[in-house]
């Protein structure tokens, strides 16, 4: 333990609306905290900046899933296994499923939120690929009101999110439209449990005649921050995936992926390989709507 | 006659593990004493350098603060080992990053904190040496041009045996010398093939799940002199503590007391570190005149304890196109660290197991430990056995390859058998069967029929599977002389109910000491299991039955717990008529009446070898150990071309190590093992920079879990050992041999491609086929006589 704890002020207020009044009398003073397991690991290295920490684990308003207007609604709170265990996302979302499937440990997805996920802002983060590949909106909340924007603008850079020091993110909206798509992901990890990203790709499309629509890709470890591809998606929209064609396809795409990849070297692996398996993942993804 | 209790191998549960499973075990953070103070080491931030000064920050009030410098130490500042060469606490020079400097202690542990951020140390940096190959250059740049700016060690000059940036060196005949010398010039002149390999294997963390601590006590005699210290903690060789206490404080034995307490976990981690440790806390309580306790968290323990030794092992082989051993040379080189510390030790194992188990018709060993300014490497369970092996095996293979023979064939060629002599010249007088072995393991893993299957599967899938085995020996107990010089005393004490407890220093730390030695004794004096006690490892209460390390702890101190047991059975049949065949009532009532008329009872036994043993010191030559254990085990893996991963998929584990005494422990220690040689083979990388460990944590020092581990298929022979108990050998370090070299084949065999270097992770694959040409790898048949292995280990920050 790297930290004094009796140099941290840890409060749980009885309401959402208690948090929020609380996050906007002094801003940036205080931080929310979900399930701790980001902040925790943070504590004990000794780099959590925040001493004053604003308990939402246990409000109810921000941990619910329910399908309305056609979209399906997630609460920030909700949790890992939550996810897991929903039968509406089982049915709508895979991707999601699949990705909290794969944080962490048990423990960790009993206390982990997707709110945590997001916020926390990792490049290297489990669920935002799925998320970016199904196209996903966030609702922040303030004390002085809401606002909903697309989820692909929420993170400005590494570890950067719009979220201003008074907002929480409230909610994540995804709206069910993939019933005929076809649907990709996979992590490629250190190891196959308690694994941290080396590259993730989500990808979601529609194949009509042989033919690529609407195709979303979603990626970890890409660049400083997850990422939807969209440059990718540009050249494989209305691509053919006729066997005279699919070789041709799939090398456009792998360029037009290397394009935008800006991968680092770091502890966990290094930029080319990150570039390489990434346009293994894509390859393995044409592949297999073609075959 | 009733039958005898059959305890020995049966599988009764631990002595402690009641304890365990219930939270009651208390561990050393679990200790408090009265009054205890809190320690915390101050420790350099460069890799080697002068000190030129230390700042004491104005914003903590420094007189709350128990400080110790090296000035402090009472009697010489070493930690002593092997050589006297590791300074207890840095004086005014560095030799590795993460080295103790200073020590500090408080009343509250979160006040450390702070006073660690506050305490600033300037270096005037040297340059640093951090590889073999650095250390080596270092050496070859003193010679050829006077430069001794990197030689690092010794420090101050001294005069050690290895020279100039090396502890230790040996040189091994598998004959006479020159004799051998001759028959190697011939053989390499007649050879059909003369094959070359080299093979490197990484550091490796033991990751005992408790982390090192301690807590010491220090004593005065009324005039304000210290009597006596004493620590208790985590570890695995009380008895080290003690010496290295006694220098340390200038205090003789019996005023240098060490208790174990219950320990979390060691794999040799445990068997020099603690004698740094236990020296600091107790250093901190003679100055403070407080009890302190130091606990190191996991990164202070991953980045600031010892690791096990990186290795380069080089072979030069004369074969016959047959596939027959003519001739070889072999070196093999560690990099030690910044100190000696157990590295020619270390290096001695490596080097007689350098052999593998085969026929060497002449052979030549040579050896040596570099220095670098690492923290010092150190034990870790097989002992240097698992780098050479890594050499030998990878090698065989590699012969097999250049000869277009299997490796089945070649090994099948060349195996030791009963009534052969090893390298060293011990003749092999007990049963060895490496042939049936070899059958056997291969069949149990359905090798024959997955080389044909994958063969063909392998063609269209990116997926490439493969299998691979390799076939090896681990020599139990100390090497050649050692265990006559430990001289290793066992006890075994009758107390006041009339039933028996044994007193030894061999320590449970997981593993299942406890409970073997309680069987041993249950067994031979016929009493049931639970009736069997063990004395608290505290030296002032136990003899020094050895340390608990090279996999001695089930031969040669079981059989010394079999010799005291047998001894008091005689003992009580004499003096007090116990009668043969004694029912429980009858052995406590014996034994009543005995301490009745005398007072107490005790039974002593003192290390002798069962058959005589023959070592030459000096030549390296002669009975190495007093017995083998032998093994084969076969590897499968998958390699994802995609992502460029390699998994074992099934391992196979065949062992002969005597009698099996606890079926379900001596399981346990195969899987354990097992799984601990796929992580050195394929996960487990130490990323050093300058010398620190920078991923000193588990989300980045990548051990396998559950999730990453296959089904690990263990299976016995047992052959009988006259040096064991009813026949028992040693098992706790061969299982980290095989698995390395194993997976490494199984990985050539799966996509042509033979890598030399461990650990091998998916991006070492992926630079390797990437430069080979080939996208997706592929059967390709390299010229396996040409080392092709990138080695590409660095990593950008
Ligand atoms: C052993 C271990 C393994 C892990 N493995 C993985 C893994 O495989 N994949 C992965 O992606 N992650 C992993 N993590 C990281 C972590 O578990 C996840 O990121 C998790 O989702 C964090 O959620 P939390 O609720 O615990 O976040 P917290 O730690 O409570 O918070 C994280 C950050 O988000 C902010 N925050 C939380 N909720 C909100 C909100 N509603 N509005 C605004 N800000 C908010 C906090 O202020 C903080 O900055 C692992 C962590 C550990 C300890």
């Amino acid at each position: 333990m790297h930290s004094d704890v009796t140099q941290f002020d840890l409060a749980a207020p009885p309401s959402l609306q208690a948090v929020l009044k609380q996050l906007a009398a002094e801003p940036g003073k205080h931080a929310p905290i979900a399930g701790g397991t980001e902040m925790m690991v943070a504590l004990g290295a000794g780099r959590l900046q925040q001493r004053s920490l604003l308990s939402i684990q246990h409000l109810r308003e921000l941990r619910f899933i329910r399908v309305e207007d056609r979209l399906l609604h997630i609460g920030s709170g909700t949790t890992f296994t939550d996810i897991r265990r929903s039968a509406e996302i089982a049915k709508h979302l895979p991707l999601l499923v699949q990705s909290a499937s794969w944080t962490g440990s048990v423990a960790n997805q009993n206390r982990g939120t997707i709110g945590g996920n997001i916020c926390n802002a990792s490049p290297a983060a489990d669920t935002p690929p799925a998320l970016l590949a199904y196209g996903a909106t966030v609702t922040l909340v303030s004390a002085s009101g809401e606002r909903t924007m697309r989820y692909v603008d929420f993170h400005l850079g590494y570890k950067k999110t719009a979220l201003r020091p008074d907002e929480l993110l409230h909610s994540i909206h995804v709206p069910l439209v993939f019933g005929d798509h076809r649907q990709y992901i996979r992590k490629v990890g250190t190891r196959n449990a308690q694994a941290i990203s080396k590259i993730a790709l989500a990808a979601v499309a529609k194949v009509e005649e042989q033919r690529l629509a609407d195709v979303r890709l979603g990626a970890a470890s890409l660049t400083d921050r997850p990422v939807r591809c969209s440059a990718t998606e540009a050249v494989l929209s209305g691509a053919s995936l006729a066997s005279d064609a699919l070789e041709e396809t799939i090398r456009l795409a792998r360029a037009a992926l290397a394009g935008e990849t800006h991968a680092i070297d770091d502890i966990r692996s290094t930029a080319r390989y990150r570039g390489a398996v990434a346009g293994n993942l894509l390859e393995e993804f044409l592949r297999s709507l073609a075959g | 006659m009733p039958q005898r209790n059959a305890i020995l191998g049966a599988s009764p549960i631990r002595k402690e593990g009641r304890a365990k499973v219930l939270g009651a075990a208390q561990y050393t953070d679990d200790l408090a004493l009265p009054d205890m103070w809190h320690g915390a080491t101050v420790r350099s931030t460069v890799a080697r350098g002068y000190i030129r000064n230390i700042t004491f920050a104005h914003e903590v009030n420094w007189d709350e603060f128990c400080i110790v410098r090296a000035s402090d130490i009472p009697g010489k500042n070493v930690i002593v080992h092997l050589m006297q060469d590791h300074p207890c606490l840095a004086n005014g020079y560095v030799n590795h990053p993460d080295e103790p400097i200073l020590l500090i202690a408080h009343p509250e542990k979160a006040a450390l904190l702070r006073a660690l951020k506050n305490i600033h140390i300037d270096y005037d940096e040297l340059p640093g040496v951090f590889t073999i190959e650095e250390s080596e250059a270092a050496v070859k740049a003193l010679v050829e041009k006077n430069d001794d700016s990197r030689i690092i060690w010794p420090t101050p000059k001294a005069d050690y045996e290895g020279g100039p940036n090396c502890f230790k060196t040996y040189e091994m005949y598998s004959g006479d010398a020159e004799k051998t010398e001759t028959g190697l010039e011939a053989a390499f002149e007649t050879a059909d093939f003369i094959v070359e390999g080299e093979y490197a294997t990484g550091a490796q963390e033991q990751l005992y799940i408790e982390n090192n601590g301690v807590i010491a006590e220090c004593f005065y005699t009324q005039q304000g002199e210290v009597e006596s210290v004493c620590v208790r903690g985590s570890m695995q060789c009380p008895f080290y503590l003690v010496h290295a206490l006694t220098l340390v404080f200038g205090l003789p034995d019996d005023k240098c007391r060490v208790i174990q307490v219950e320990t979390g976990g060691a794999f040799g981690g445990k068997e020099d570190f603690p004698s740094v440790i236990g020296s600091h806390a107790a250093l901190l309580a003679m100055k403070s005149k407080h009890p302190v306790k130091i606990i190191y968290d996991r990164a202070e323990d991953m980045a600031g304890t010892t690791k096990r030794h990186p290795s380069r092992t080089r072979h030069r082989t004369a074969v016959r196109k047959d596939g027959t051993l003519l001739g070889g040379t072999i070196e093999v080189t560690l990099d030690g660290g910044a100190y000696a510390t157990l590295s020619s030790t270390v290096l001695s194992r490596a080097t007689i197991h350098a052999s593998g188990p085969y026929k060497w018709p002449h052979l030549r060993v040579r050896s040596k430990a570099m220095a670098t300014n690492l923290p010092p490497h150190g034990a870790f369970r097989g002992f240097g056995a698992p780098q050479s092996l890594f050499g030998v095996e990878r090698h065989m293979d590699r012969i097999a390859h250049t000869l277009g023979l299997t490796p089945e064939e070649v090994r099948r060629k060349n195996f030791l058998g009963t009534g052969d002599t090893t390298a060293t010249g011990q003749p092999l007088v007990d049963k060895v069967d490496m042939q049936h072995m070899l059958t056997r393991a291969l069949n149990e893993a359905g090798y024959h029929e997955k080389v044909a299957r994958f063969a063909e599967e392998n063609k269209h899938s990116l997926i490439k599977r493969g299998v691979g085995f390799a076939a090896f020996m681990h020599g139990t107990g100390f090497t050649g002389s050692g265990e006559r010089r430990l001289n290793s005393l066992v006890y075994l004490d009758v107390l006041e109910d009339g039933l028996p407890q044994i007193l030894v220093s061999s320590t449970e730390f997981g593993q299942g000491t406890n409970t073997i030695l309680s069987q041993v004794a249950a067994q031979t004096l016929n009493l049931p299991y639970e009736d069997i006690r063990l004395a608290q490892p505290d030296t002032s209460v136990v003899p020094n039955s050895g340390p608990t390390v090279a996999s001695r702890t089930a031969m040669i101190v079981g059989k010394l717990v079999e010799r005291a047991s047998l001894q008091m059975l005689e003992t009580l049949r004499l003096q007090v008529h116990l009668p043969a065949d004694h029912t429980r009532e009858e052995f406590i009532a014996a034994a009543k009446a005995y301490r009745a008329q005398y007072g107490t009872l005790r039974a002593s036994a003192r290390y002798e070898p069962p058959a005589p043993i023959f070592w030459d010191d000096e030549k390296y030559r002669g009975d190495a150990y007093p017995g083998y254990a032998w093994a084969v085990y076969v590897a499968e893996v998958a390699v994802d071309m995609r992502t460029y991963m390699a998994t074992c998929t099934r391992f196979d584990a065949l062992q002969e190590v005597g009698k099996v005494m606890h079926p379900v422990l001596a399981k346990g220690q195969v899987e354990g093992g097992v799984a601990q040689g796929i992580g050195y083979a394929l996960y487990e990388k130490c990323v050093w920079k300058d010398g620190h460990l920078a991923n000193n944590q588990m989300t980045n020092y990548i051990m396998p879990t559950s999730a990453d581990l296959p089904p690990i298929h263990v299976h016995f022979e047992e052959v009988p050992s006259i040096h064991g108990p009813m026949g028992a050998k040693g098992i706790g370090e061969l299982p980290m041999d095989g698995p390395a070299p194993a997976i490494m084949n199984a990985i050539e065999n799966a996509t042509g491609i033979s890598f030399c270097t461990i650990p091998l992770l998916p991006e070492d694959i992926f630079e390797r086929v990437q430069s080979l040409g080939h996208p997706h790898g592929g059967t390709e048949d390299l010229d396996p006589s040409v080392d092709r292995d990138t080695r590409v280990e660095e990593v950008s920050a």
